[in-house]
Protein backbone atom coordinates (compact mmCIF):
# COMPACT_ATOMS: atom_id res chain seq x y z
CA UNK A 1 0.00 0.00 0.00
CA UNK A 2 2.75 2.45 0.93
CA UNK A 3 4.37 1.78 -2.42
CA UNK A 4 1.20 3.00 -4.10
CA UNK A 5 1.22 6.21 -2.12
CA UNK A 6 4.89 6.72 -2.89
CA UNK A 7 4.17 6.48 -6.59
CA UNK A 8 1.24 8.86 -6.26
CA UNK A 9 3.38 11.23 -4.29
CA UNK A 10 5.98 11.32 -7.02
CA UNK A 11 3.22 11.89 -9.58
CA UNK A 12 1.93 14.78 -7.56
CA UNK A 13 5.36 16.33 -7.25
CA UNK A 14 5.83 15.94 -10.97
CA UNK A 15 2.56 17.74 -11.64
CA UNK A 16 3.41 20.45 -9.20
CA UNK A 17 6.70 21.14 -10.85
CA UNK A 18 4.92 21.52 -14.13
CA UNK A 19 2.58 24.07 -12.66
CA UNK A 20 4.86 26.70 -11.31
CA UNK A 21 3.31 28.45 -8.38
CA UNK A 22 0.71 25.80 -7.59
CA UNK A 23 -0.12 25.52 -3.91
CA UNK A 24 2.17 23.61 -1.63
CA UNK A 25 -0.28 21.37 0.15
CA UNK A 26 0.89 21.25 3.72
CA UNK A 27 3.36 24.04 4.23
CA UNK A 28 3.22 25.12 7.85
CA UNK A 29 1.71 28.49 8.54
CA UNK A 30 3.31 30.72 11.19
CA UNK A 31 2.25 29.64 14.64
CA UNK A 32 1.19 26.20 13.51
CA UNK A 33 2.75 22.99 14.71
CA UNK A 34 5.07 22.14 11.85
CA UNK A 35 4.74 18.37 12.22
CA UNK A 36 1.19 17.75 13.36
CA UNK A 37 -2.11 19.21 12.34
CA UNK A 38 -5.25 18.58 14.34
CA UNK A 39 -8.30 17.21 12.59
CA UNK A 40 -10.78 20.10 12.56
CA UNK A 41 -13.60 17.70 13.42
CA UNK A 42 -12.37 15.05 15.86
CA UNK A 43 -9.39 16.98 17.16
CA UNK A 44 -6.99 14.11 16.69
CA UNK A 45 -3.38 15.21 16.14
CA UNK A 46 -2.38 13.78 12.79
CA UNK A 47 1.11 14.08 11.40
CA UNK A 48 1.52 16.01 8.20
CA UNK A 49 2.90 12.89 6.62
CA UNK A 50 -0.23 10.94 7.54
CA UNK A 51 -2.50 13.66 6.17
CA UNK A 52 -0.45 13.47 3.03
CA UNK A 53 -0.39 9.69 2.77
CA UNK A 54 -4.08 9.51 3.60
CA UNK A 55 -5.02 11.86 0.75
CA UNK A 56 -6.13 14.46 3.28
CA UNK A 57 -8.61 12.12 4.97
CA UNK A 58 -8.49 12.01 8.77
CA UNK A 59 -7.38 8.52 9.92
CA UNK A 60 -9.40 8.99 13.08
CA UNK A 61 -12.88 10.09 12.00
CA UNK A 62 -12.69 9.78 8.20
CA UNK A 63 -13.26 13.48 7.56
CA UNK A 64 -12.54 14.20 3.90
CA UNK A 65 -10.79 17.56 3.82
CA UNK A 66 -10.62 19.45 0.54
CA UNK A 67 -7.79 18.69 -1.82
CA UNK A 68 -6.54 20.82 -4.65
CA UNK A 69 -7.36 20.08 -8.25
CA UNK A 70 -3.76 19.11 -9.01
CA UNK A 71 -3.58 16.81 -5.98
CA UNK A 72 -6.75 15.15 -7.20
CA UNK A 73 -5.34 14.71 -10.67
CA UNK A 74 -2.10 13.28 -9.33
CA UNK A 75 -4.13 10.78 -7.29
CA UNK A 76 -6.08 9.65 -10.31
CA UNK A 77 -4.03 9.82 -13.46
CA UNK A 78 -1.28 7.49 -14.62
CA UNK A 79 2.12 9.08 -14.29
CA UNK A 80 3.12 11.19 -17.25
CA UNK A 81 -0.30 11.16 -18.95
CA UNK A 82 -1.66 14.49 -17.67
CA UNK A 83 -2.14 17.09 -20.37
CA UNK A 84 -4.12 20.16 -19.43
CA UNK A 85 -6.51 21.63 -22.00
CA UNK A 86 -7.67 25.23 -22.09
CA UNK A 87 -5.24 26.07 -19.31
CA UNK A 88 -5.10 29.65 -20.52
CA UNK A 89 -8.87 30.13 -20.66
CA UNK A 90 -10.06 32.79 -18.25
CA UNK A 91 -13.06 35.07 -17.94
CA UNK A 92 -13.34 38.82 -17.87
CA UNK A 93 -15.40 41.03 -15.63
CA UNK A 94 -18.84 41.50 -17.20
CA UNK A 95 -20.36 43.47 -14.31
CA UNK A 96 -17.15 45.42 -13.65
CA UNK A 97 -17.68 44.31 -10.11
CA UNK A 98 -15.53 46.26 -7.63
CA UNK A 99 -12.46 44.29 -6.61
CA UNK A 100 -13.23 41.23 -8.73
CA UNK A 101 -10.25 41.48 -11.07
CA UNK A 102 -7.79 41.93 -8.22
CA UNK A 103 -9.30 39.00 -6.38
CA UNK A 104 -8.98 36.56 -9.29
CA UNK A 105 -5.48 37.81 -10.05
CA UNK A 106 -4.44 37.24 -6.44
CA UNK A 107 -5.96 33.76 -6.43
CA UNK A 108 -4.13 32.92 -9.61
CA UNK A 109 -0.86 33.93 -8.03
CA UNK A 110 -1.52 32.11 -4.76
CA UNK A 111 -2.91 28.87 -6.17
CA UNK A 112 -1.48 28.61 -9.69
CA UNK A 113 -5.04 28.07 -10.92
CA UNK A 114 -6.26 30.00 -13.95
CA UNK A 115 -9.86 29.41 -12.88
CA UNK A 116 -11.94 27.27 -10.53
CA UNK A 117 -11.74 24.19 -12.76
CA UNK A 118 -8.83 22.34 -14.34
CA UNK A 119 -9.64 20.36 -17.48
CA UNK A 120 -7.30 17.78 -18.90
CA UNK A 121 -6.81 14.61 -20.82
CA UNK A 122 -4.99 11.70 -19.29
CA UNK A 123 -5.15 7.99 -18.58
CA UNK A 124 -6.41 5.99 -15.67
CA UNK A 125 -4.93 2.48 -15.60
CA UNK A 126 -4.10 2.90 -19.26
CA UNK A 127 -7.62 4.02 -20.22
CA UNK A 128 -7.74 7.48 -21.80
CA UNK A 129 -10.33 10.01 -20.67
CA UNK A 130 -11.16 13.67 -20.35
CA UNK A 131 -11.30 14.90 -16.78
CA UNK A 132 -12.41 18.14 -15.17
CA UNK A 133 -11.60 18.88 -11.54
CA UNK A 134 -12.97 21.84 -9.64
CA UNK A 135 -10.96 23.54 -6.95
CA UNK A 136 -12.78 25.17 -4.06
CA UNK A 137 -9.85 27.44 -3.27
CA UNK A 138 -10.80 29.58 -6.25
CA UNK A 139 -13.84 31.59 -5.10
CA UNK A 140 -15.51 28.50 -3.63
CA UNK A 141 -15.27 26.71 -6.98
CA UNK A 142 -17.98 29.02 -8.25
CA UNK A 143 -19.07 28.80 -11.87
CA UNK A 144 -18.67 31.91 -13.96
CA UNK A 145 -18.27 32.22 -17.69
CA UNK A 146 -14.80 30.61 -17.74
CA UNK A 147 -15.77 27.58 -15.64
CA UNK A 148 -18.91 27.03 -17.72
CA UNK A 149 -16.94 27.33 -20.91
CA UNK A 150 -14.17 24.97 -19.77
CA UNK A 151 -16.67 22.32 -18.68
CA UNK A 152 -18.64 22.64 -21.92
CA UNK A 153 -15.46 22.47 -23.97
CA UNK A 154 -14.28 19.42 -22.02
CA UNK A 155 -17.57 17.70 -22.92
CA UNK A 156 -17.26 18.68 -26.57
CA UNK A 157 -13.63 17.55 -26.66
CA UNK A 158 -14.58 14.19 -25.12
CA UNK A 159 -17.35 13.87 -27.71
CA UNK A 160 -15.01 14.64 -30.57
CA UNK A 161 -12.33 12.22 -29.35
CA UNK A 162 -14.90 9.61 -28.25
CA UNK A 163 -13.50 9.53 -24.72
CA UNK A 164 -15.27 9.13 -21.39
CA UNK A 165 -15.69 12.24 -19.24
CA UNK A 166 -15.18 12.38 -15.49
CA UNK A 167 -15.94 15.57 -13.57
CA UNK A 168 -15.05 16.17 -9.93
CA UNK A 169 -17.43 18.81 -8.68
CA UNK A 170 -16.63 21.12 -5.78
CA UNK A 171 -18.58 24.32 -5.93
CA UNK A 172 -20.74 26.68 -3.96
CA UNK A 173 -22.74 27.42 -7.11
CA UNK A 174 -22.90 30.24 -9.62
CA UNK A 175 -20.30 33.02 -9.52
CA UNK A 176 -22.19 36.01 -8.13
CA UNK A 177 -19.60 38.49 -9.38
CA UNK A 178 -20.46 37.67 -13.00
CA UNK A 179 -24.20 38.04 -12.51
CA UNK A 180 -26.69 36.63 -14.98
CA UNK A 181 -23.97 35.29 -17.29
CA UNK A 182 -23.01 32.85 -14.52
CA UNK A 183 -26.59 31.64 -14.46
CA UNK A 184 -26.46 31.07 -18.20
CA UNK A 185 -23.51 28.70 -17.71
CA UNK A 186 -25.96 26.23 -16.16
CA UNK A 187 -27.78 26.08 -19.49
CA UNK A 188 -24.53 25.93 -21.42
CA UNK A 189 -23.00 23.07 -19.43
CA UNK A 190 -26.23 21.06 -19.21
CA UNK A 191 -26.67 21.36 -22.98
CA UNK A 192 -23.08 20.28 -23.69
CA UNK A 193 -23.32 17.29 -21.36
CA UNK A 194 -26.67 16.27 -22.81
CA UNK A 195 -25.31 16.37 -26.34
CA UNK A 196 -22.22 14.40 -25.33
CA UNK A 197 -24.34 11.72 -23.65
CA UNK A 198 -26.75 11.44 -26.56
CA UNK A 199 -23.76 10.86 -28.81
CA UNK A 200 -22.97 7.80 -26.68
CA UNK A 201 -20.42 9.33 -24.32
CA UNK A 202 -19.99 8.06 -20.76
CA UNK A 203 -20.12 10.80 -18.12
CA UNK A 204 -19.23 9.99 -14.52
CA UNK A 205 -19.99 12.76 -12.04
CA UNK A 206 -18.02 12.69 -8.77
CA UNK A 207 -19.51 15.03 -6.19
CA UNK A 208 -17.25 16.32 -3.44
CA UNK A 209 -17.76 18.76 -0.61
CA UNK A 210 -19.54 21.04 -1.40
CA UNK A 211 -21.62 20.63 -4.56
CA UNK A 212 -24.46 23.13 -4.34
CA UNK A 213 -26.39 25.81 -6.22
CA UNK A 214 -25.96 26.26 -9.94
CA UNK A 215 -23.37 23.51 -10.31
CA UNK A 216 -25.50 20.90 -8.55
CA UNK A 217 -28.52 21.97 -10.62
CA UNK A 218 -26.69 21.54 -13.92
CA UNK A 219 -23.82 19.24 -14.91
CA UNK A 220 -23.26 17.72 -11.43
CA UNK A 221 -26.65 15.96 -11.47
CA UNK A 222 -26.50 14.69 -15.04
CA UNK A 223 -24.03 11.83 -14.71
CA UNK A 224 -24.71 8.46 -16.29
CA UNK A 225 -23.14 7.39 -13.04
CA UNK A 226 -23.01 9.64 -10.01
CA UNK A 227 -20.50 9.06 -7.22
CA UNK A 228 -19.93 11.12 -4.10
CA UNK A 229 -17.25 11.35 -1.46
CA UNK A 230 -18.49 10.59 2.07
CA UNK A 231 -20.37 13.31 3.93
CA UNK A 232 -20.12 15.87 1.13
CA UNK A 233 -22.71 18.64 1.22
CA UNK A 234 -24.82 18.25 -1.92
CA UNK A 235 -27.97 20.20 -2.71
CA UNK A 236 -29.55 23.08 -4.52
CA UNK A 237 -30.28 25.52 -1.72
CA UNK A 238 -27.66 26.05 0.96
CA UNK A 239 -28.48 24.87 4.50
CA UNK A 240 -28.67 28.41 5.86
CA UNK A 241 -31.20 29.48 3.24
CA UNK A 242 -33.35 26.44 4.01
CA UNK A 243 -33.17 27.11 7.74
CA UNK A 244 -34.26 30.69 7.16
CA UNK A 245 -37.15 29.52 4.97
CA UNK A 246 -38.52 26.88 7.32
CA UNK A 247 -37.53 28.63 10.56
CA UNK A 248 -35.87 25.62 12.15
CA UNK A 249 -32.55 23.82 12.33
CA UNK A 250 -31.86 21.09 9.81
CA UNK A 251 -31.31 17.57 11.10
CA UNK A 252 -27.83 16.07 11.24
CA UNK A 253 -26.73 14.61 7.93
CA UNK A 254 -29.27 16.56 5.84
CA UNK A 255 -28.03 17.10 2.26
CA UNK A 256 -25.00 14.91 2.84
CA UNK A 257 -23.86 12.24 0.37
CA UNK A 258 -25.38 9.38 2.35
CA UNK A 259 -28.71 11.25 2.54
CA UNK A 260 -28.74 11.76 -1.23
CA UNK A 261 -27.96 8.10 -1.73
CA UNK A 262 -30.86 7.14 0.54
CA UNK A 263 -33.14 9.42 -1.48
CA UNK A 264 -32.10 7.93 -4.78
CA UNK A 265 -29.89 10.60 -6.32
CA UNK A 266 -26.46 8.98 -6.08
CA UNK A 267 -25.22 5.59 -7.20
CA UNK A 268 -22.50 5.14 -4.62
CA UNK A 269 -20.69 6.91 -1.83
CA UNK A 270 -17.01 6.23 -2.44
CA UNK A 271 -14.22 7.08 0.00
CA UNK A 272 -11.31 8.95 -1.49
CA UNK A 273 -8.97 5.99 -1.02
CA UNK A 274 -11.27 3.86 -3.22
CA UNK A 275 -12.11 6.48 -5.84
CA UNK A 276 -9.43 5.58 -8.34
CA UNK A 277 -10.20 1.85 -8.17
CA UNK A 278 -13.90 2.57 -8.61
CA UNK A 279 -13.24 4.71 -11.67
CA UNK A 280 -10.96 2.00 -13.10
CA UNK A 281 -13.76 -0.53 -12.64
CA UNK A 282 -16.39 1.72 -14.25
CA UNK A 283 -14.23 2.85 -17.15
CA UNK A 284 -13.23 -0.75 -17.89
CA UNK A 285 -16.89 -1.78 -17.91
CA UNK A 286 -17.50 0.77 -20.64
CA UNK A 287 -14.39 0.39 -22.77
CA UNK A 288 -14.31 -3.34 -23.24
CA UNK A 289 -11.07 -3.65 -21.35
CA UNK A 290 -10.76 -6.98 -19.56
CA UNK A 291 -9.67 -7.08 -15.96
CA UNK B 1 -43.92 53.78 -20.96
CA UNK B 2 -41.80 54.17 -17.86
CA UNK B 3 -38.44 54.87 -19.40
CA UNK B 4 -36.26 56.34 -16.70
CA UNK B 5 -36.63 54.03 -13.76
CA UNK B 6 -33.72 52.83 -11.63
CA UNK B 7 -33.00 49.11 -11.42
CA UNK B 8 -34.31 49.08 -7.83
CA UNK B 9 -37.58 50.69 -8.96
CA UNK B 10 -37.98 48.03 -11.62
CA UNK B 11 -37.35 45.31 -9.04
CA UNK B 12 -40.21 46.78 -7.00
CA UNK B 13 -42.48 46.90 -10.07
CA UNK B 14 -41.57 43.33 -11.03
CA UNK B 15 -42.59 42.14 -7.56
CA UNK B 16 -45.78 44.21 -7.28
CA UNK B 17 -48.53 41.78 -6.20
CA UNK B 18 -50.97 43.62 -8.47
CA UNK B 19 -48.80 43.07 -11.54
CA UNK B 20 -50.28 41.19 -14.48
CA UNK B 21 -49.32 37.58 -13.79
CA UNK B 22 -48.17 34.86 -16.18
CA UNK B 23 -51.53 33.16 -15.73
CA UNK B 24 -53.29 36.40 -16.78
CA UNK B 25 -51.35 36.29 -20.03
CA UNK B 26 -52.12 32.61 -20.56
CA UNK B 27 -55.82 33.16 -19.92
CA UNK B 28 -55.90 36.29 -22.02
CA UNK B 29 -53.94 35.11 -25.04
CA UNK B 30 -54.72 31.42 -25.41
CA UNK B 31 -58.01 29.64 -26.03
CA UNK B 32 -59.20 26.11 -25.39
CA UNK B 33 -56.80 25.73 -22.46
CA UNK B 34 -56.70 22.23 -21.00
CA UNK B 35 -54.67 22.03 -17.81
CA UNK B 36 -52.42 19.03 -17.31
CA UNK B 37 -51.61 18.26 -13.72
CA UNK B 38 -49.01 16.22 -11.92
CA UNK B 39 -45.59 14.83 -12.60
CA UNK B 40 -46.67 11.15 -12.49
CA UNK B 41 -43.98 10.55 -9.90
CA UNK B 42 -44.93 12.34 -6.73
CA UNK B 43 -47.62 14.97 -7.00
CA UNK B 44 -48.86 18.19 -8.51
CA UNK B 45 -47.14 21.49 -7.80
CA UNK B 46 -49.53 24.43 -7.84
CA UNK B 47 -46.68 26.90 -8.45
CA UNK B 48 -46.43 25.70 -12.04
CA UNK B 49 -49.44 25.57 -14.36
CA UNK B 50 -49.25 23.89 -17.73
CA UNK B 51 -51.29 22.31 -20.43
CA UNK B 52 -52.45 22.35 -24.02
CA UNK B 53 -54.13 25.35 -25.62
CA UNK B 54 -54.56 27.19 -28.89
CA UNK B 55 -52.68 30.28 -29.93
CA UNK B 56 -54.51 31.93 -32.83
CA UNK B 57 -56.04 28.56 -33.57
CA UNK B 58 -52.84 26.54 -33.49
CA UNK B 59 -52.40 23.87 -30.78
CA UNK B 60 -49.48 24.70 -28.51
CA UNK B 61 -48.20 23.71 -25.08
CA UNK B 62 -48.13 26.40 -22.40
CA UNK B 63 -46.33 26.43 -19.06
CA UNK B 64 -46.31 29.25 -16.53
CA UNK B 65 -45.44 29.92 -12.92
CA UNK B 66 -48.05 31.08 -10.43
CA UNK B 67 -47.66 33.05 -7.20
CA UNK B 68 -51.30 33.11 -6.17
CA UNK B 69 -53.75 35.97 -5.74
CA UNK B 70 -54.34 35.79 -1.99
CA UNK B 71 -52.44 34.68 1.07
CA UNK B 72 -53.90 31.19 1.09
CA UNK B 73 -52.85 30.67 -2.52
CA UNK B 74 -49.50 32.36 -1.88
CA UNK B 75 -48.70 29.85 0.82
CA UNK B 76 -49.83 26.89 -1.25
CA UNK B 77 -47.69 28.05 -4.14
CA UNK B 78 -44.77 29.16 -1.96
CA UNK B 79 -45.14 32.62 -3.55
CA UNK B 80 -44.34 31.20 -6.94
CA UNK B 81 -41.38 29.07 -5.93
CA UNK B 82 -41.73 25.66 -7.58
CA UNK B 83 -41.04 22.31 -6.00
CA UNK B 84 -39.18 19.59 -7.94
CA UNK B 85 -42.49 18.04 -9.01
CA UNK B 86 -43.36 21.33 -10.68
CA UNK B 87 -40.28 21.11 -12.88
CA UNK B 88 -40.94 17.43 -13.54
CA UNK B 89 -44.50 18.28 -14.58
CA UNK B 90 -43.07 20.86 -16.94
CA UNK B 91 -40.71 18.22 -18.35
CA UNK B 92 -43.67 15.93 -18.97
CA UNK B 93 -45.54 18.67 -20.79
CA UNK B 94 -42.50 19.60 -22.87
CA UNK B 95 -41.80 16.00 -23.84
CA UNK B 96 -45.41 15.63 -24.90
CA UNK B 97 -45.30 18.85 -26.89
CA UNK B 98 -42.33 17.42 -28.75
CA UNK B 99 -44.19 14.18 -29.43
CA UNK B 100 -47.15 15.99 -30.95
CA UNK B 101 -45.13 18.70 -32.66
CA UNK B 102 -46.55 21.58 -30.63
CA UNK B 103 -44.55 24.77 -30.07
CA UNK B 104 -43.97 25.56 -26.40
CA UNK B 105 -44.63 28.86 -24.62
CA UNK B 106 -43.31 29.47 -21.11
CA UNK B 107 -44.18 32.48 -18.93
CA UNK B 108 -41.93 32.99 -15.92
CA UNK B 109 -42.38 34.99 -12.73
CA UNK B 110 -40.63 33.32 -9.81
CA UNK B 111 -38.27 34.41 -7.02
CA UNK B 112 -36.55 31.04 -7.55
CA UNK B 113 -36.95 27.34 -6.85
CA UNK B 114 -38.41 26.59 -3.42
CA UNK B 115 -35.60 26.21 -0.87
CA UNK B 116 -37.36 23.84 1.51
CA UNK B 117 -36.46 20.54 3.13
CA UNK B 118 -38.99 18.59 1.11
CA UNK B 119 -37.73 20.13 -2.13
CA UNK B 120 -34.19 19.03 -1.33
CA UNK B 121 -35.32 15.53 -0.34
CA UNK B 122 -37.03 15.12 -3.68
CA UNK B 123 -34.08 16.44 -5.65
CA UNK B 124 -34.54 20.08 -6.55
CA UNK B 125 -31.08 20.15 -8.15
CA UNK B 126 -31.82 17.00 -10.13
CA UNK B 127 -35.16 18.35 -11.34
CA UNK B 128 -33.67 21.64 -12.55
CA UNK B 129 -30.65 19.97 -14.17
CA UNK B 130 -32.88 17.58 -16.09
CA UNK B 131 -35.14 20.40 -17.24
CA UNK B 132 -32.11 22.23 -18.64
CA UNK B 133 -30.85 19.11 -20.40
CA UNK B 134 -34.31 18.42 -21.82
CA UNK B 135 -34.87 21.96 -23.09
CA UNK B 136 -31.51 21.86 -24.85
CA UNK B 137 -32.64 19.00 -27.08
CA UNK B 138 -36.39 19.52 -27.68
CA UNK B 139 -37.06 19.38 -31.40
CA UNK B 140 -40.02 21.77 -31.25
CA UNK B 141 -39.58 25.55 -31.03
CA UNK B 142 -39.91 27.23 -27.66
CA UNK B 143 -40.60 30.83 -26.67
CA UNK B 144 -40.01 32.14 -23.15
CA UNK B 145 -41.32 35.34 -21.60
CA UNK B 146 -39.90 36.66 -18.33
CA UNK B 147 -42.96 38.47 -16.96
CA UNK B 148 -41.91 39.62 -13.49
CA UNK B 149 -39.10 38.13 -11.43
CA UNK B 150 -36.69 35.78 -13.14
CA UNK B 151 -35.01 34.36 -10.08
CA UNK B 152 -31.98 32.17 -10.49
CA UNK B 153 -31.95 28.50 -11.56
CA UNK B 154 -35.61 28.19 -10.66
CA UNK B 155 -36.46 30.60 -13.47
CA UNK B 156 -33.89 29.31 -15.95
CA UNK B 157 -35.38 25.82 -15.58
CA UNK B 158 -38.36 27.09 -17.60
CA UNK B 159 -36.55 29.64 -19.71
CA UNK B 160 -34.33 28.08 -22.36
CA UNK B 161 -36.44 29.31 -25.27
CA UNK B 162 -35.26 29.76 -28.84
CA UNK B 163 -36.44 33.27 -28.13
CA UNK B 164 -36.39 34.77 -24.66
CA UNK B 165 -38.56 37.87 -24.28
CA UNK B 166 -38.72 40.08 -21.26
CA UNK B 167 -41.25 42.62 -20.16
CA UNK B 168 -39.87 46.11 -19.84
CA UNK B 169 -40.08 46.14 -16.04
CA UNK B 170 -39.24 42.51 -15.42
CA UNK B 171 -35.92 41.53 -13.84
CA UNK B 172 -33.81 38.41 -14.31
CA UNK B 173 -30.81 37.62 -12.14
CA UNK B 174 -28.47 34.98 -10.74
CA UNK B 175 -30.06 35.46 -7.33
CA UNK B 176 -32.14 38.07 -5.54
CA UNK B 177 -30.54 41.48 -4.93
CA UNK B 178 -31.00 40.80 -1.19
CA UNK B 179 -29.04 37.55 -1.48
CA UNK B 180 -26.42 39.20 -3.64
CA UNK B 181 -25.83 41.97 -1.09
CA UNK B 182 -25.73 39.56 1.82
CA UNK B 183 -23.32 37.12 0.14
CA UNK B 184 -20.91 39.55 -1.46
CA UNK B 185 -20.99 42.40 1.04
CA UNK B 186 -22.31 40.59 4.12
CA UNK B 187 -24.80 43.44 4.32
CA UNK B 188 -28.35 42.82 3.21
CA UNK B 189 -29.22 46.51 3.60
CA UNK B 190 -27.25 47.37 0.44
CA UNK B 191 -30.05 46.04 -1.76
CA UNK B 192 -30.45 49.16 -3.83
CA UNK B 193 -26.76 49.22 -4.60
CA UNK B 194 -26.92 45.53 -5.53
CA UNK B 195 -29.78 46.23 -7.97
CA UNK B 196 -27.53 48.82 -9.56
CA UNK B 197 -24.50 46.60 -10.17
CA UNK B 198 -26.21 43.29 -10.98
CA UNK B 199 -27.35 44.15 -14.51
CA UNK B 200 -30.76 42.63 -14.04
CA UNK B 201 -33.03 44.91 -16.08
CA UNK B 202 -34.39 44.01 -19.50
CA UNK B 203 -32.17 46.63 -21.13
CA UNK B 204 -29.04 45.25 -19.42
CA UNK B 205 -29.87 41.71 -20.43
CA UNK B 206 -30.56 42.67 -24.01
CA UNK B 207 -27.11 44.27 -24.14
CA UNK B 208 -25.53 41.17 -22.57
CA UNK B 209 -27.16 38.98 -25.21
CA UNK B 210 -29.15 37.01 -22.63
CA UNK B 211 -32.58 38.01 -24.00
CA UNK B 212 -33.80 38.68 -27.53
CA UNK B 213 -36.55 41.27 -27.18
CA UNK B 214 -38.02 43.71 -24.69
CA UNK B 215 -41.81 43.78 -24.58
CA UNK B 216 -42.94 47.32 -23.74
CA UNK B 217 -45.35 47.89 -20.88
CA UNK B 218 -48.10 50.51 -21.02
CA UNK B 219 -47.79 53.28 -18.44
CA UNK B 220 -51.09 52.76 -16.70
CA UNK B 221 -51.12 49.82 -14.37
CA UNK B 222 -54.61 48.54 -15.11
CA UNK B 223 -54.23 48.52 -18.87
CA UNK B 224 -54.62 44.76 -19.12
CA UNK B 225 -56.11 45.02 -22.60
CA UNK B 226 -53.16 47.02 -23.85
CA UNK B 227 -50.70 44.64 -22.20
CA UNK B 228 -52.31 41.64 -23.82
CA UNK B 229 -52.36 43.32 -27.24
CA UNK B 230 -48.68 44.19 -27.09
CA UNK B 231 -47.73 40.72 -25.84
CA UNK B 232 -49.88 39.05 -28.48
CA UNK B 233 -48.16 40.98 -31.24
CA UNK B 234 -44.70 40.12 -29.89
CA UNK B 235 -45.54 36.43 -29.56
CA UNK B 236 -47.07 36.23 -33.04
CA UNK B 237 -43.98 37.73 -34.57
CA UNK B 238 -41.61 35.47 -32.63
CA UNK B 239 -43.66 32.34 -33.27
CA UNK B 240 -43.45 33.04 -36.98
CA UNK B 241 -39.70 33.39 -36.67
CA UNK B 242 -39.07 30.25 -34.62
CA UNK B 243 -41.33 28.13 -36.80
CA UNK B 244 -38.97 28.89 -39.65
CA UNK B 245 -35.97 27.48 -37.74
CA UNK B 246 -34.71 24.34 -39.49
CA UNK B 247 -33.44 22.72 -36.31
CA UNK B 248 -34.78 24.37 -33.14
CA UNK B 249 -32.76 22.05 -30.88
CA UNK B 250 -29.46 22.95 -32.53
CA UNK B 251 -30.45 26.60 -32.50
CA UNK B 252 -30.98 26.46 -28.73
CA UNK B 253 -27.73 24.57 -28.14
CA UNK B 254 -25.77 27.11 -30.10
CA UNK B 255 -27.60 30.03 -28.54
CA UNK B 256 -26.81 28.95 -24.99
CA UNK B 257 -23.31 27.71 -25.85
CA UNK B 258 -22.52 31.27 -26.91
CA UNK B 259 -23.68 32.85 -23.60
CA UNK B 260 -20.88 34.95 -22.16
CA UNK B 261 -18.58 34.21 -25.10
CA UNK B 262 -17.59 37.87 -25.32
CA UNK B 263 -16.10 37.64 -21.83
CA UNK B 264 -13.74 34.74 -22.49
CA UNK B 265 -10.02 34.92 -23.17
CA UNK B 266 -7.63 32.16 -24.19
CA UNK B 267 -8.22 28.44 -24.56
CA UNK B 268 -6.95 25.86 -27.00
CA UNK B 269 -9.79 23.47 -27.89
Amino acid sequence: MSGLFESRRSKFLELRLRRKGSGVPFSPKPGMDPLFEKCPRCGRAVSKLDWYKGLNVCPGCGLHRPITAYQRLSMLLDSGTFREINASLTGRDPLQFPGYRDKTRGLHQRTGLGEAVVTATGKIDGMPLVVAVMDSRFLMGSMGVAVGEKVARAARYAQKKKLPLVIFCASGGARMQEGILSLMQMAKTAAAIEEFQRAGGLYIACLTNPTTGGVSASFAMLGDITLAEPEALIGFAGPRVIEQTIGQKLPEGFQRSEFLQDHGFIDAVVPRSKMRDTLVQLLALHTGKRR
Amino acid sequence: MARNLTAAQRVALARDPGRTSPLDYVQGLFTDFFEQRGDRLFGDDAAIVGGIARFHGQPVSVICTRKGKNLEENLKMHFGMPEPEGYRKAQRIMTQAEKFGRPIFTFVDTPGAYPGMDAEERGQADAIARSLALMSRLTVPMITVICGEGGSGGALALAMGNRVLMLENAVYSVLSPEGFASILWKDSSRVEEACGVMKLTAQDLLELGVIDEIVPEPENADGLGARLRIMDGALMKQLDAVKRLKDPARHRQEKFAAMGGAWIRGGNT
